[in-house]
């Protein structure tokens, strides 16, 4: 019974995420203000994770440089409205059109490798925007970062956020799943499986991995203009690579390739790291030994580990 | 009680925090509400022994006040905000929205610093900001409830230090320093004054934070035919500069000064004689022979096993401040308007500093700033010992705040040089 | 004012001559094992840490060099036998489960010796300036540079002139070749694995005496090591050199002629490589 339910949830993404939407739905009426902000925090980098997800599961490509791409997000969004005085709105549209734009330009240079080097590109990538941000100081404040002007009035009430960024993760879920069921989302997958037998096919890999990459860049965009407004505040710590080893890090525990496991790997991880840091600062060991245990134990992670365990097929 | 406690040693933490959890301590007075205090330092990452020594000061005061002020229990509670602003504003928020604190304490980065400040000015918490240093914070971007009690601007100190300078009869000076904001800001107090007085800055070097290898830096510094080098570098960096000028052989040859933390304690324990001789300017010298100084460097020696740096002379005076507003208080904080007047409008005595210290009228303390030299102590440890003292160093100098503050805040570009 | 002089050149010669000892141990294990090993910095780090505790007690600067190779050597056979067998063959989790182990190495520092920045002391002999050509140079980096210069001929005797080397050099072109031979290349791997580690813990010990060691060294010397293994090609002990090199002078020059592109200077070269040939300088397709 259980176990049919679960599989029948992991199969329909509208089941899935109606389980979703009534577990995040709920947890302001039940908990504090404060662990609804944590709660907020997961939606958020369950986006992000879900964005490198699509990546790794779907393309094959592994990227650490999702991080960056979410950060110039909110640096925009944040730029744009304390600096320029812009509304929050503008500001939200801008910075995902700047975080896609920039996966593009880093989608152009990363099409032609994979493996390895794809992860070495996207990290080397992601560095620069990294240093850029840290150097540029008249933009954006250097080390400092820059201070939001607050959020606009509607959703200036953390609850009212929160069901504004429940609602806008939930649709983006559902986009990205449609995006993945997609043909295009299965060309993707048969390059994964075979580049080789995949362009003798007759499909222009590069194109297909190009828009892919571009297209997660937007996810990852929406969850950084979506951190900005949550955290009005942004540095160069929001674009550091500890940001996208923390997204991927979800995206495995979560399952790669299964979506859905992101929400799983972002409250894993985020909410572990609330607990662990209540009794030692000793958090990098922590996280640093969960990665040593995941690539060991369970490289699948915790929904691709059921699935083999239950023998579920995607 | 759910969360970490850091009255006594980390090591303890973790069993006193689980028995906490079974039976909810009500430590002593059953009458008495505790005050709860939210502790942020940076316990790992690139500033963790600072941060380290943050959590040792601020502690050391209420173990000497028996975990007490004026009939209410203390409750420290410890956060680690990883020098990470995303860190420090998630631990903000869980201090004041979970564990309901009194105020907040701490951070030793700016850019935490000014994420948490943010944060604050939402909700108007008090925080109390003894190492966080960006002028503008009591300056153009001021917010009421961020009180810097034992604290002080970047630019603040390195002025006296340029005054020094001068008189020494430095003409040309170039310095380097970190390139972000502190530095920035440290650098102008010092070539704002120097050029002020008819000296000349022959060049600006600007290094990133955590640079490896110092010798392009040098090897500039060594060509530009200067009177005198000042160097704005702290942590890691700043034991790097030394050492590597002193491997250079500039040492001895261009005389070197520095901003405060530059030869703190926290830099020059682990260091040798490439620390030796270099002039600073900073309210607090260990070196001082102060009686109430050299009390509180003994007592802070005996029990950390090192001489305090700025961090935790600071924030064990920080404490002190707000200890003796609670006093004065009877203990009542409720009334959050109340308690940041009498902050703002109260005076620090009987501090480590040995003499009073207030606020000017934009919440920035007013101190004695003392031209500090390192030199050996008795026991072979280097230390900064005073050789001249500028009294009554606002953070506007001598200039009339009002006209200081409509001039555009200090940057890499705007280093306040009179040509 | 921003004039490179015969100093600068030679900073820029010495930097790359400690990047070359660190990323050599580098590019063997990436060339041989296919493993980019994102603990090499923290091996470094540890390796400076535990040289410098050895020197520091012994007296003797010699001492902490062994100990510290000695200790990473270990410490890099651990990881190799006790952790990255179980996911053999699969590079991305192996990279990965690096990245896990150098969060750990590094915060384990952090407990062990604290947060303080310490430097390696070197030998009276080594201290002090010498004088170059007008300008004074300090003798301690004269001696990275020369030691880097041995430890290439090192290297480069070890991999042309003996067998284990012959091994190695057949197996980066194809390890399942030497193994259809007849000879056990997982004993030739695990040779090169501590080789390399060793050679972390020499740079972390030479490194520590003159660039000081503190928490986040580790990153910063392994986004120079991937950078030079990168632009120089995996598994090449040229490509190395040349690598280091490049990325030493260029490091030099970028902070003296443009301060404000620091980091352009050394990720902007590395993303142009491994955007348009992906196995570096020297690499070869296998």
């Amino acid at each position: 019974m259980m176990r049919s339910a679960t599989a029948l949830a992991l199969r329909s993404p509208l089941s899935f995420l109606a389980l979703l939407a009534v577990i995040f739905g709920l947890l302001p009426l039940l908990v504090s203000s404060y662990q609804t902000s944590v709660a907020n925090e997961i939606l958020i980098f369950a986006l992000l994770a879900m964005s490198i997800d699509v990546l790794a599961g779907y393309a094959g490509r592994t990227s650490l440089g999702h991080g960056a791409i979410f950060g110039i997000s909110t640096y925009v969004v944040i730029y744009w409205t304390t600096l320029m005085g812009g509304s929050p709105w503008v500001g939200c549209i801008l910075g995902i059109a700047a975080a896609t734009l920039t996966a593009a330009v880093f989608a152009l240079l990363a099409v032609r490798v994979s493996g390895v080097y794809f992860l070495l590109l996207t990290l080397a990538l992601g560095m620069i925007v990294w240093g850029v941000c840290l150097r540029w100081t008249s933009v954006t404040g250097g080390e400092n970062g820059i201070r939001g002007a607050g959020r606009p009035d509607v959703i200036a009430d953390p609850i009212a956020f929160y069901y504004m960024t429940l609602a806008t993760v939930l649709f983006f879920t559902l986009v990205i799943w449609r995006f993945v069921h997609s043909p295009f989302g299965l060309t993707l997958r048969g390059i994964r499986d075979s580049e080789s037998r995949m362009r003798s096919l007759g499909y222009g890999t590069a194109t297909h991995m190009f828009l892919a990459f571009t297209i997660t860049g937007l996810f990852a965009g929406v969850a950084g203009a979506l951190y900005a407004l949550f955290n009005d505040f942004v540095s160069p710590s929001t674009v550091q690579l500890a940001q996208s080893v923390e997204g991927l890090l979800m995206a495995i525990i979560g399952g790669v390739g299964t979506l859905f496991g992101s929400f799983i790997g972002a409250a894993a991880i985020i909410l572990l790291e609330n607990f662990v840091s209540q009794y030692t600062a000793r958090w990098p060991m922590v996280l640093g030994l969960m990665f040593i245990c995941t690539m060991i134990f369970a490289p699948q992670g915790v929904l691709g580990a059921l699935r083999k365990l239950m023998g579920w097929k995607q | 009680m759910d969360r970490r406690k850091f009255l006594h040693n980390t090591g303890l933490a973790l069993t006193a925090t689980a028995t906490g959890m079974l039976a909810a301590p009500r430590i002593g007075f059953a009458q008495a509400k505790p005050i709860r205090i939210g502790l942020m330092a940076p316990l790992s990452g690139v500033v963790a022994a600072g941060g380290k020594e943050i959590v040792e000061g601020f502690n050391m005061l209420w173990e000497e006040k028996g975990n007490a002020i004026a009939g209410r229990p203390v409750e420290v509670i410890v956060e680690d905000d990883a020098g990470n602003p995303d860190t420090a504003l998630q631990k903000a928020r869980r201090l004041v929205e979970q564990a309901n604190v009194d105020f907040l304490f701490g951070n030793l980065l700016a850019n935490t610093g000014l994420a948490v400040a943010n944060y604050v000015k939402g909700n108007g918490v008090p925080y109390f900001i003894p190492v966080i240093a960006a002028d503008d914070l009591t300056q153009r971007e001021s917010v009421r409830n961020v009180i810097r009690v034992a604290g002080y601007t970047a630019s603040q100190m390195p002025r006296p230090l340029a005054d020094w300078a001068l008189k020494q009869g430095y003409k040309r000076i170039a310095t380097i320093a970190q390139d972000y904001t502190f530095g920035h800001e440290q650098c102008a107090g010092f070539a704002q004054v120097f050029t002020e007085g008819g000296g000349e800055i022959a060049g600006q070097l600007w290094n990133p934070l955590n640079t490896a290898d110092f010798s392009p830096y040098i090897g500039q510094l060594a060509s530009m035919n200067v009177d005198a080098v000042f160097a704005m570098e702290l942590g890691a960096d700043a034991a790097r500069f030394m050492k590597q000028y002193s491997d250079f052989g500039l040492k001895g040859q261009i005389p070197l000064l520095g901003a405060q933390n530059f030869t703190d304690q926290s830099v020059i324990r682990t260091l040798g004689e490439e620390c030796d001789g270099i002039v600073s300017s900073a309210h607090f010298a260990e070196g001082s022979d102060n009686p109430e100084t050299q009390a509180f460097v003994k007592a802070y020696s005996a029990k950390y096993g090192k001489m305090p740096s700025l961090y935790g002379f600071s924030h064990y005076s920080g404490a002190l401040w707000v200890g003796q507003v609670i006093e004065q208080l009877k203990g009542d904080i409720s009334d959050r308007e109340v308690f940041i007047d009498a902050v703002l409008k109260s005076e620090l005595a009987n501090s480590p500093l040995g003499r009073p210290v207030r606020f000017d009228d934009y919440g920035n303390p007013i101190y004695d700033v003392y031209i500090r030299k390192v030199v050996k102590n008795a026991d072979g440890k280097y230390w900064n010992v005073p050789i001249e003292t500028y009294p009554a160093v606002s953070q506007f100098w001598t200039y009339d705040p009002k006209e200081y503050l409509a001039k555009p805040p200090f940057s890499r570009e705007n280093q306040g040089i009179q040509k | 004012m921003a004039s490179l002089n015969l100093v600068q050149i030679l900073n820029g010669l010495t930097f790359a001559a400690l990047l070359f000892i660190v990323a050599s141990g580098f590019t063997l294990i990436f060339g041989l094992l296919r493993i980019v090993n994102l603990a090499h910095g923290a091996l470094y780090l540890f390796g400076g840490y535990v040289g410098y505790t050895v020197s520091g007690m012994s007296g003797s600067f010699a001492l902490g060099i062994l100990a510290s190779m000695l200790a990473v050597a270990c410490l890099g056979l651990f990881i190799d036998q006790g952790l990255l067998r179980f996911v053999r063959g699969f590079v991305l989790r192996e990279v990965l489960l690096t990245l896990g182990v150098a969060f750990v190495l590094n915060d384990l520092a952090l407990v062990i010796w604290g947060g303080d920045t310490f430097s390696v002391e070197v030998p009276a002999i080594l201290r002090g300036a010498v004088h170059i050509g007008g300008t004074f140079y300090p003798k301690y980096r004269l001696f990275v540079l020369v030691l880097g210069i041995f430890t290439f001929i090192g290297l480069w005797l070890l991999l042309n002139r003996t067998r284990l080397g012959a091994l190695i050099r057949a197996g980066v072109d194809d390890a399942e070749m030497v193994e259809a031979m007849g000879i056990n290349i997982r004993r030739v791997f695990l040779a090169t694995s501590m080789l390399g580690a060793s050679l972390a813990g020499l740079g972390g010990t030479v490194g520590g005496a003159f660039l000081t060691l503190y928490p986040t060294a580790d990153s910063e010397i392994l986004v120079f090591s991937l950078a030079i293994v990168i632009i120089g090609g995996s598994g090449s002990l040229v490509g190395a050199a040349v690598g280091a090199l490049l990325v030493g002078l260029l490091n030099t020059i970028g902070q003296v002629m443009f301060p404000e592109l620091a980091y352009f200077v050394i990720f902007g070269p590395m993303a142009a490589i491994l955007a348009f040939r992906p196995l570096g300088l020297f690499g070869r397709a296998t």
